[in-house]
């Protein structure tokens, strides 16, 4: 009840609904982004109820046929649906992406357009790009789906063995029984050992893992444990600008507060404790600030935090006692030298008892990214440390209440964990195939940064990790006011205007939030090198022509 | 501003901790996976370790886990998840040629022809499609809307996704939910967590479980004193209770919804599980769209359904898709968008809700053995289902409706004043004294009825009847003892 409370209290809120279902989809989200923590919230719970609920609802139940309204109305309305539902916004599949199945559709109908497909750059769907699965991870599942080809001589003897093992597992040796709520045991014990090896011998507990559904599952389970209070004790939680929407979503349906730290561009999109110290100094003027979530390597931006950055982070969380949510789904995925990807875990524990002891931290992972790709199965597995124990207990509850994470992404997870060894017969081929896609990333990741920063009104910061670019964009002040008479923010506009163009599906910037006056892009690196270079060519060309269309 | 001291926590203290932890998540209970699940669980491990019990093994009757309880998956719908696994078996000759079609057709609806790749948020159109083409061949040809169906990570997921959509309000505005008592604990689960006001209305224990509209307007009068009714769910076959729907009685359900005003949320998932002579299943859709266009063009539903039950027990792969009829354009908009933020179902799960939906067909290689296996389990239920009602109604202070349909049976269990209160002495509701001391004497565990809901002084359990026939005998008779020697130890 708590969470809609607070959505319903905030003046901004009402502004939004006499502004229109438009614009709840258009692409100004950049802006609610950028003011959702500029606006306190009202401190008048009950006046603000009521003439909302007479204006919105209106439907007081047992008068409905006396009053006028019309029977025929529906039950559930915009107007009177989840007004925290309402607020949702998730660019990555927004409007654009809509606009870009439409066009695939048209296309598809003959219709005739000035490009021959679409190219959906938009999304870190990394086997949709061509991207091929690693043969060993699909061996095993299709022994698991069909238990009857252990008996195939085709299929390795590791891929057999790992597939019994994760069958023994399951409930009547089958993959189609419910597992527990937690995860498979096994498989939580294989991610321990993976985090210690991963860790440098930092030991881990099978019982502080949760396997997920996807991150994104274990991001909003965590938040929505989290969030708590009304008011100014209204749970408030960090994150950074520009975010992986997810976060602002997940907030804004939890009705929980966002308070957005901004990255610095200038510096390669690091983060700077003081900046944080700001957001965190005016936030409490308004919340209860509880939480901070850190992408690392970062999603929309790519940087990769130094060892250095994290223990401040940790020192900054421990200071200033906040639970510390550390998304670590592109752990594998550094590209840049001299650049290392260094668990927050890790460094928490390098930093001795005094704070590995006390900081509360979750650790966020997924099958989806790094070399896997692996995206439909909704893998995934999040660590718990130093969680209270009538928490976790919670933790436990909840999760029950959804069964279980689908199997065979549970199994999934343990091979990716537990990948063939030296000496098996899997070995080198899983190795190779590792190889091949983490270096083709990293091949794409400085050629999309070589070739954008060619282009004159585009910089681009060096991908140090991650899937995606997030080069700035030069908007000029007439292109500014055409999107602004259209009704959407520049962005967006120039996005649309590339993808009836040129058939390229972009992300806007303002879908992940940015700095006021700044334009950007995210477009994946994933496409094929070949497909990559015309693409790029593609945006450059674009750019140019729309900076002279606009000048 | 010193936050330590802003909720009195001491400066040592948790950031988070049970005091200041998400209110609403506090009052969530999911009894299915509750405490005598976790007693169950570590008793496990205590045999494993050799620790000397009156049992050798654990039997887990608390949950409709076909799968756990040995039943086995149906082999096309398996072979065509291990074609889309691992392509390469698409060459293989020892694959049915229609195992291999279909796994293409998945196939090639997938991004890179990859199960790998993020589907659609609202689902995999090709799948969708045969979602909507089952649907109209159940309805006898009522027009369904591939547009209309989302797929869904089991149908708990779809049921928790409307829910979120119809809460809203607040005080004596707030978004109330009708739901049977008893019902399935996923219900007021969801409601807690969402802070809705749940609404009960009780089945009628005495006309085997029947759903009473006068019981359902008693319900929804006494709850508009305090709260906003806007929706009410049904579960048919009922869970945890087995009850079939009468075509008469969805009627008048749907008659009653439109009447006030209200959201209908049909639970379908055992839409293929009914074995009582003279009951059939009757989807809400059909029953609605036979009312005539006054009813079919305006009552609001969702129907769910999943993978996981009928003869199928995947719950591991959770499956399911639900179907919004009616549903406002602009919210059904919302609908889209609040779904993609999870980005998509489980991929395997969708292939193979598009093997439930569209299995072998007669001139097919599979279809033979298909309809065999299929039968097999769905017989072989029904003749559980009897055995369970028989058995249990023969021990006094045991008395069982008939299982109509779904996967259990809810009987109701006589308990002494003795018990009561030395249930109480123990602090525990006396159902849950009960279910304890089953399995720590026997190692059979049921869910409580209390976890379900039931009238006020009366006593259940809810157990699955999904152990093989010769097991489940033999869990009935243990049961059956259990029940006598209790009754005397505290008579």
């Amino acid at each position: 009840m708590s969470a809609t409370r607070m959505q319903l209290l905030s003046p901004r809120n009402v502004l939004l609904l006499s502004q229109g279902r438009n614009e709840l989809f258009a692409g100004c989200s950049g802006a609610r982004v950028c003011s959702l923590t500029s606006h306190p919230l009202s401190s008048s719970p009950g006046r603000a109820l009521s003439s909302l609920s007479a204006t919105r609802r209106g439907l007081p139940k047992e008068k409905m046929s006396e009053n006028g309204v019309s029977s025929r109305a529906k039950v559930l309305t915009i107007d009177t649906m989840n007004p925290t539902v309402k607020k949702v916004e998730y660019a990555v599949r927004g409007p654009i992406v809509q606009r870009a199945v439409e066009l695939e559709r048209e296309l598809s109908e003959g219709i005739k357009k000035p490009f021959a497909e679409v190219i959906k750059a938009n999304i870190g769907d990394a086997h949709a790009m061509g991207q091929q699965p690693i043969t060993f991870f699909r061996q095993v599942l299709a022994l698991c789906s069909y238990p009857e080809l252990l008996n195939d001589s085709t299929f390795p003897e590791d891929a057999k063995s790992r597939a019994r093992r994760i069958l023994q597992s399951c409930g009547g040796n089958s993959m189609g029984s419910y597992s527990a709520s937690q995860g498979i045991d096994s498989v939580r014990q294989d991610v321990a050992r993976y985090i210690e090896r991963r860790d440098g011998g930092v030991p881990c507990d099978p019982d502080n893992i949760y396997l997920t559904t996807g991150a994104s599952d274990g991001i909003v389970t965590m938040l929505k444990l989290l969030v708590c209070g009304e008011g100014a004790t209204r749970t408030g939680v960090m994150i950074s600008i520009p975010q992986y929407p997810l976060y602002s979503a997940a907030l804004a349906e939890l009705g929980a507060v966002q308070i957005n730290y901004y990255l610095n561009e200038e510096k390669c999109w690091s983060m700077d404790i003081s900046e944080l110290q700001r957001a965190l100094d005016e936030a409490r003027r308004h919340c209860n600030p509880r939480a901070l979530c850190i992408i690392n390597p970062g999603n929309p931006t790519g940087q990769v935090q130094s060892r250095q950055c994290i223990e401040d982070v940790i020192r900054f969380a421990a200071k200033e006692r906040l639970f510390l949510m550390a998304d670590e789904v592109y752990q594998d995925n550094v590209y840049a030298d001299g650049c290392q990807f260094h668990s927050f875990k890790k460094v928490l524990f390098e930093m001795g008892p005094e704070y590995s002891n006390t900081v509360e931290l979750v650790s966020f992972h997924s099958t989806s990214k790094c070399y896997m790709g692996e995206c439909g199965f909704r893998g995934g597995y999040m660590e718990i440390i130093n969680m209270d124990n009538e928490v976790k207990a919670q933790l436990t509850k909840l999760v029950s209440v959804r069964l279980c994470p689908p199997v065979p992404g549970q199994a999934l997870m343990d091979l990716v964990v537990n990948p063939p060894q030296p000496g098996e017969p899997s070995y080198e081929n899983f190795i190779k195939e590792r190889t091949a896609t983490l270096s083709a990333l990293a091949e794409k990741a400085k050629l999309t940064e070589q070739v954008l920063n060619t282009v004159q009104g585009i910089s681009c910061n060096p991908v140090q990790g991650a899937m995606y670019s997030f080069p700035r964009i030069t908007i000029s002040a007439k292109a500014v006011k055409e999107a602004t008479d259209k009704g959407q923010q520049p962005d967006m506009f120039y996005c649309m205007k590339m993808l009836e163009e040129t058939g390229i599906c972009l992300v806007p910037g303002s879908g992940f939030g940015q700095k006021d006056g700044t334009y950007h892009f995210r477009m994946t690196i994933l496409p094929p090198t070949d497909k990559l270079k015309i693409l790029l060519n593609k945006v450059k060309e674009f750019h140019q022509k729309f900076t002279q269309q606009y000048t | 501003m010193s936050q330590q001291t802003v909720n009195g926590v001491p400066s040592r203290g948790k950031v988070l901790t049970l005091d200041n932890m998400n209110p609403n998540v506090k009052r969530v209970e999911y009894a299915v996976r509750g405490p005598i699940v976790q007693r169950a669980v570590q008793i496990e491990k205590e045999l494993k370790e050799g620790v000397k019990k009156p049992f050798s093994e654990v039997i887990k009757a608390n949950i409709g886990d076909a799968h756990a309880m040995g039943q086995k998956p149906i082999t096309f719908l398996r072979q065509v998840l291990a074609l889309c696994s691992y392509p390469e078996l698409l060459e293989d000759n020892k694959f049915p040629e229609d195992a291999k079609k279909r796994a293409k057709r998945i196939l090639q609806a997938c991004g890179g022809h990859s199960i790998g790749a993020y589907s659609a948020s609202q689902g995999i159109e090709c799948v969708r499609q045969d979602v909507a083409r089952y649907i109209e061949k159940r309805d006898g040809g009522i027009s369904s809307n591939p547009d209309n169906i989302y797929l869904s990570t089991g149908a708990s997921d779809a049921i928790v996704t409307m829910l979120k959509l119809l809460v809203c309000g607040e005080g004596r505005d707030r978004t109330g939910v009708m739901i049977s008592i008893p019902q399935y604990p996923l219900y007021s689960a969801a409601l807690a967590d969402l802070g809705a006001v749940q609404v009960s209305y009780y089945l009628d224990e005495d006309k085997c479980w029947s759903l009473d509209v006068a019981e359902l307007r008693r319900s929804l009068n006494a709850a508009r004193q305090h709260c906003n009714p806007r929706v009410l769910c049904i579960i048919n076959p009922g869970n945890p209770t087995g009850q079939v729907q009468s075509r008469q009685c969805i009627e008048d359900v749907i008659r009653f919804a439109k009447e006030e005003h209200l959201f209908l949320m049909a639970d379908e998932v055992y839409q293929d599980n009914v074995y009582a002579e003279g009951c059939k299943f009757h989807s809400f859709k059909k029953v609605l769209f036979e009312m005539g266009p006054e009813y079919s063009s305006t009552v609001e539903m969702a129907s769910f359904h999943s993978t996981s039950k009928c003869y199928m027990g995947e719950c591991g792969f959770r499956g399911g898709y639900m179907e919004i009829i009616n549903m406002d354009p602009e919210v059904k908009a919302q609908l889209t968008k609040l779904v993609s933020v999870r980005l998509c179902p489980p991929v395997p799960g969708q292939a193979l809700l598009d093997l439930v939906v569209n299995p072998p067909q007669p001139d097919e290689p599979s279809y033979t053995t298909f309809m065999k296996e299929r039968t097999v389990v769905l017989a072989d239920l029904a003749e559980k289902a009897r055995l369970t009602e028989q058995i249990f109604n023969k021990v006094p202070g045991i008395t069982c409706n008939p299982v109509q349909g779904a996967m259990y049976t809810f009987p109701r269990i006589t308990l002494s004043q003795k018990a009561i209160d030395k249930a109480k002495e123990e602090g525990q509701v006396p159902d849950m004294f009960y279910c304890m001391k089953l399995l720590e004497e026997e190692g059979i565990c049921l869910v409580p009825g209390s976890g379900f809901g039931q009238r006020e002084g009366t006593f259940h359990f809810r157990m699955t009847i999904l152990p093989p026939t010769e097991k489940l005998k033999v869990v009935l008779h243990k049961i059956s003892e259990f029940h006598l020697r209790f009754t005397q130890e505290f008579s």
